[in-house]
């Protein structure tokens, strides 16, 4: 049985098409990344597995138990960090733990919120009210009220968003030990080296669908080739198909081997286009996601 | 890790009180003052000019309880709408829509909060006002000054639940509390006999809903009361009845709270 199993789910605001039909398991022990632009309709997959939002079509369950019909069972199983840095001004850290493992149904939590709040840093400010609290200690008082029931399947859109280095690190350490012991983690980030760090499957999203969904290993190698950073002022016609993204006088392209590399420095010599800087790099996530997001008829590995 | 049942409810009571608890101040002592104010204001320019009861019952005496009971009434919607609305533009309302909380539960524990709220600060009003009289004390019937004073919270506070979860913005909550509260609980023969009025706003003030619970409650302080209290009583609970299926129709459909 899946951890978490979305069926054709499909939801509209207004004209605007959020989901269109999206189909995915995410097995139980896994650790996966769910990665798209702003507006691929991320959150609004999130929401409806939280029951935030109804999905006007196809159906969501937490192992096993639907999201609607069966919604207590399937929230108790449930830990999700919400992507707003949201807070409750008239509690202590200590006292918001503690009302969120009661809302669950929790009865004697304290030890474990004793816990998380030593592995998540805060034992110092336990007692201090959420107002005084800087954004990434905020930030880590929402996972620590994701996790205060101890929820098999732990959701994640966008935690590090706002999180300094260090305590990104300490906090994935955390994560990271949690799927060891055997919980399920969804990760949603914009930090695609945190997806290529910490993910073992990991689906992409484009407007609404999704568009590839593979093992991060078979992503990559798929995607397999040349990444070339070049400076210059333009590109000979022919490759500006073969950009993936472009910033000022720096073109970033994806070549399928070294022999396009030839070509392309060929082109540019032929039309006497001066070269300022030239590297090239192994392909990782940031590549694979930009050349999906950059091929419209793309539909990797779905079935 | 030990799960038992009913936990859920109690625990967002327990935040509900300790919300009002905390800021004590503005939630408890401001309305127990802004009270005593009208009850010096009122009783001091009225108290030669109006006769209630044909006299029975001084004027000051007779304020105190439909003072006391517009507390209980104005404190329980203030308090369930502006947890609900607060929490709903900080986004914290996330915090109680992700848990396995049922309707009934949420509910209950928004309505049951709202009432210790207006029942707190209505026995504080009463505290203060008891001096100017003294005689209220000697209640003929407490029971029923107790059940009007449950009913009436509850049924408040279960609008300024709705209210809360209705409105977007603050000033929309505001407009329904100035708009429509504020003037029922105002027109609702607090500080008058509605027997005082021309027939037609006698006539028109038996449509208000909180006319019923004002007279019913003031019907447990002097056994008088300006229409019968088992008809306000009546009244008080198929309203509570009604609204309570409403609310927890729209809370089930999740209206407005999962979009």
């Amino acid at each position: 049985m899946p951890a978490v199993s979305f069926k054709d789910v499909a939801r509209r605001y207004g004209d605007v098409v959020a989901l269109s039909g999206v189909d995915l398991d995410v097995q139980a022990g896994e650790f996966f990344g769910l990665l798209g632009p702003n507006g691929a309709g991320k959150t609004t997959l999130i929401s409806i597995l939280a029951g935030l939002v109804r999905a006007h079509r196809g159906t969501v369950s937490v192992m096993g138990h639907d999201v609607v019909s069966d919604y207590r069972k399937a929230r108790r199983l449930l830990g999700v960090v919400p992507q707003e840095l949201v807070f409750d001004p008239f509690f202590t850290v200590r006292e918001t733990l503690r009302f969120q493992a009661g809302y669950f149904g929790i009865v004697d939590a304290d030890d474990w919120i004793d816990e998380i709040l030593a592995h998540l840093d805060l034992t110092s400010k336990a007692d201090a009210n959420m107002r005084t609290l800087s954004g990434g200690m905020k930030r880590r008082v929402l996972v620590g009220q994701a996790l205060v029931h101890r929820p098999p399947v732990i959701v994640l859109d966008e935690p590090t968003a706002g999180v300094d280095v260090e305590l990104r690190q300490s906090l994935w350490a955390f994560i990271r030990r949690l799927n060891r012991e055997g919980h399920t983690v969804m990760l949603t980030t914009h930090y695609l080296e945190e997806a290529e760090a910490l993910c073992g499957r990991i689906a992409m999203m484009k407007s609404g669908r999704i568009v590839a969904l593979d093992t991060k290993q078979n992503l990559l190698s798929r995607f397999a080739g040349l990444t070339v950073r070049l400076s210059a002022q333009r590109l000979p016609q022919r490759w500006y198909e073969r950009v993936l993204r472009q910033e000022e006088g720096l073109f970033v392209l994806g070549l399928p081997s070294h022999a396009d590399l030839e070509a392309l420095l060929a082109d540019l010599r032929g039309e006497a286009i001066a070269i300022e800087d030239l590297s090239l790099a192994e392909t990782d996530l940031e590549q694979v996601f930009l050349r999906i997001m950059h091929d419209d008829r793309a539909a990797f590995g779905i079935a | 890790m030990r799960v038992a049942l009913g936990t859920g409810w109690k625990t967002l009571l327990h935040k509900e009180l300790l919300r009002f608890w905390k800021v004590s101040f503005q939630t408890i002592a401001a309305p127990v003052l802004t009270s005593l104010l009208y009850l010096l204001i009122f009783s001091h320019v009225l108290a030669a000019h109006v006769a209630v009861f044909d006299g029975k019952v001084a004027y000051t005496a007779f304020l105190v309880p439909g003072l006391v009971m517009m507390s209980v009434l104005q404190n329980a919607f203030a308090n369930s709408s502006s947890s609900v609305i607060q929490s709903k533009i900080t986004g914290s309302l996330i915090f109680v829509l992700l848990p396995p909380l049922s309707p009934f539960e949420f509910f209950a524990a928004y309505v049951v909060g709202a009432m210790v709220r207006g029942l707190v600060v209505g026995f504080g009003v009463f505290a203060v006002t008891l001096w100017f009289a003294p005689s209220l004390l000697d209640m003929p019937h407490p029971l029923w000054a107790l059940a009007f004073a449950l009913a009436g919270s509850g049924i408040l506070g279960t609008l300024g639940l709705i209210a809360g979860i209705a409105a977007d913005k603050f000033d929309q909550l505001a407009a329904f509390q100035n708009f429509i509260i504020v003037p029922l609980t105002f027109l609702s023969g607090v500080f008058y006999s509605i027997h005082s009025l021309p027939p037609f706003w006698q006539a028109a003030s038996h449509l208000n809903p909180f006319f019923y619970m004002i007279d019913g409650f003031r019907y447990g302080f002097f056994g008088l009361s300006d229409t019968s209290p088992w008809l306000s009583l009546a009244i008080v609970c198929a309203f509570a009845i009604a609204l309570t299926a409403l609310t927890l129709a729209l809370l089930a459909r999740g209206w407005k709270l999962r979009t």
